[in-house]
């Protein structure tokens, strides 16, 4: 295997994509450290997956410099596919196969010796927990088993690299943090991984960098906190049955903004339970009953409101 | 060599495709047969009796209608490959071969070669049916190398049609309708009766569309016919048909995939 110099796993410098006259990627830089995870958050249509299917060498760019793996990606698309393993955002099984026949064919792709093949391909599912639904097809497959599978089916052949489309998008809860430990894990094993998601929590949980994607450039990019700052924290929204309730509680919270026609008080905070407790308690010693309370936390909407001035889910284009 | 060990893995999964879809192999595999005992039984009390007069009265129906059913075969084949070539690339797996770092053409040539292996099965298939039911080429070993090799030609030329077909239009439908020339084209040509025998302007289609000399060709290798220049037409329909194949389904999988 070659090695980075420069420890650094993917460099693109001025991507450019366009489909007809809509600019879909429009001139995107983008480094990611060996062995790091970087999410590239966005909402739907932003070109996350555009960017990932260049990067990964499936489609062509219409411009800028690509280098993964130390390897030109235009010079030398071979050299990139083998040290990379793509998970795209649609399920890429051959649904005519089993779980276990599609593992297998990913072994003799990969070229593996048949025994240590089998032997890995067992492994894998044992691990992702798809032992039991080996011989089954995918198309039978919970969501969750299905992107466990296509996860699996990339690491047969130990790719230095992962990119992982909306890994989680339409997962349970349990399937998602399941897929989360997993990606942990690669990482703890020295792989690196480029991740796109819609979700700040995901992004915030698992990335060494993010960078947010809008209109076709990176709009912002940073290590979470980084990019917290940027954002206007959580806040919690009091209600109040009548206006002296809400004058009154003005004057607790002073950096708080009112709303006299719908009698609501914002008070910012991050929505920790910590925060929330400070603020109940200022309320008891005003001795202010509050009618209705509900916290807010900062989502992506708020990174993007933020970052720039328009809502994240106003793009409702093609919502798959 | 990984090209060969990677179209090897591919055409085992088209070979597990075949077998997981049974249905419709096997109805592929009988179909050739049904339509040469069809024309056996129900149209050649009639047409047979006008052939046999029209060749000296040498040939039996059944033998100027094997090489005919023959070329059908292959027509069917292709069909059922165009279809399967559509609906594959449907499956989520293509993208993914694309970004391996495996040998690019590995997933159609499988698809190539597993068609063509279906395809000669069906072949064999119609051969050994109409042996039973009274074929009797007058083909020596030498002669029945060239209908082979003439067969494997145009399963070739076809094969590689319908792969750009299914890559094209990229509905199963779509590929169905796209190789209806090739499955229906034999019944306007000399696979059933002469085209003189014809009325005048179907008559002259048949007699200058592709498979007339194809299946004059062939007849005339299994059946001792005169071939005169057809043998020429023949082949060279055959390579210039597999090479527009060719290259226009290479630059369909070339193509940046569309979503
Ligand atoms: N093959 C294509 N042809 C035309 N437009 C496309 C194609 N692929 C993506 N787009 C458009 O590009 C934009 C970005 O798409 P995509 O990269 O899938 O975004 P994301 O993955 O962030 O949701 C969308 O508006 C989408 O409609
Ligand atoms: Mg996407």
């Amino acid at each position: 295997m070659t090695t980075v110099p420069s420890g650094q796993a993917i460099g693109a410098r001025g991507l450019r994509k366009s489909y007809g006259d809509k600019k879909v990627l429009d001139g995107v830089d983008i480094t990611v450290a060996e062995g790091s995870i970087f999410s590239l958050l966005g909402p739907n249509g932003a070109g996350k997956t555009t960017a990932v299917q260049i990067l990964s060498t499936l489609i062509r760019a219409d411009a800028g410099e690509i280098r993964v793996a130390g390897h030109d990606l235009a010079r030398d698309p071979q050299a990139v596919r083998r040290a990379i393993g793509v998970t795209g955002q649609f399920s890429a099984v051959d649904s005519l196969l089993s779980g276990e026949e599609n593992m297998l064919l990913m072994s003799d792709l990969n070229h593996l010796p048949r025994r240590d093949g089998r032997r890995r391909v067992a492994a894998l599912l044992e691990r992702f927990e798809l032992a039991d639904a080996a011989k089954k097809s995918p198309v039978t497959y919970s969501g969750g088993m299905r992107r466990r599978l296509d996860l699996a089916m990339t690491l047969v052949g130990d790719p230095r690299i992962i990119f992982l489309d909306e890994p989680t998008t339409g997962l349970d809860p349990r399937s998602r943090r399941t897929m989360w430990e997993i990606i942990e894990e690669l990482v703890a094993a020295g792989t690196t991984i480029f991740l796109t998601t819609q979700y700040l929590e995901e992004a915030d949980r698992l990335a060494d960098r993010i960078a947010v994607l809008d209109g076709g450039r990176i709009v912002a990019e940073g290590s979470s906190d980084e990019l917290k700052r940027l954002i206007p924290g959580g806040h919690v929204r009091l209600t109040f049955a009548e206006l002296g309730g809400l004058d009154k509680a003005f004057t607790v919270f002073p950096g708080s903004s009112r709303d006299d026609e719908t009698l609501t008080l914002t008070v910012p905070g991050d929505g920790r339970v910590e925060t929330l407790r400070h603020v109940l308690a200022a309320l008891d010693a005003a001795a202010v009953t509050v009618d209705d309370l509900t916290v807010h936390r900062p989502d992506l909407d708020d990174v993007f409101f933020a970052l720039t001035g328009h809502s994240a889910t106003t793009d409702k284009e093609d919502s798959r | 060599m990984s090209a060969i060990a990677d179209s090897t893995t591919m055409l085992r999964r088209n070979f597990t495709h075949s077998v997981r879809y049974a249905a419709m192999t096997l109805s592929g595999l009988l179909l050739p047969v049904l339509m040469m005992l069809m024309f056996v039984y129900i149209f050649g009390g009639a047409i047979g009796p006008a052939i046999s007069a029209g060749t000296g009265g040498g040939v039996s129906y059944i033998d100027y209608l094997t090489p005919g059913i023959l070329v059908m075969a292959v027509g069917a084949g292709s069909a059922s490959t165009a279809v399967s070539v559509a609906v594959d690339m449907k499956e989520g797996i293509i993208a993914r071969f694309r970004t391996m770092a495996i040998s690019r053409g590995s997933v159609i040539t499988g698809q190539v070669v597993g068609s063509t292996i279906r395809t000669l099965v069906s072949l064999a298939l119609v051969i050994g049916v109409a042996l039973l039911v009274g074929f009797r080429p007058a083909a020596g070993p030498v002669a029945w190398l060239g209908a082979i090799g003439l067969l494997a030609l145009l399963i070739l030329a076809f094969t590689w049609l319908a792969v750009a077909f299914g890559l094209v239009v990229r509905s199963a439908e779509g590929a169905n309708m796209a190789s209806m020339p090739m499955q229906f084209l034999p019944l306007v040509s000399s696979a059933f009766m002469a085209p003189d025998l014809m009325s005048s302007g179907i008559g002259w289609f048949a007699a200058y569309q592709p498979f007339t000399p194809i299946i004059d060709t062939l007849r005339g290798l299994l059946l001792g016919t005169p071939i005169g220049n057809s043998g020429y037409l023949a082949v060279g329909w055959c390579l210039g048909l597999t090479l527009l194949g060719f290259l226009w389904a290479r630059s369909a999988f070339n193509r940046d995939p569309r979503r």
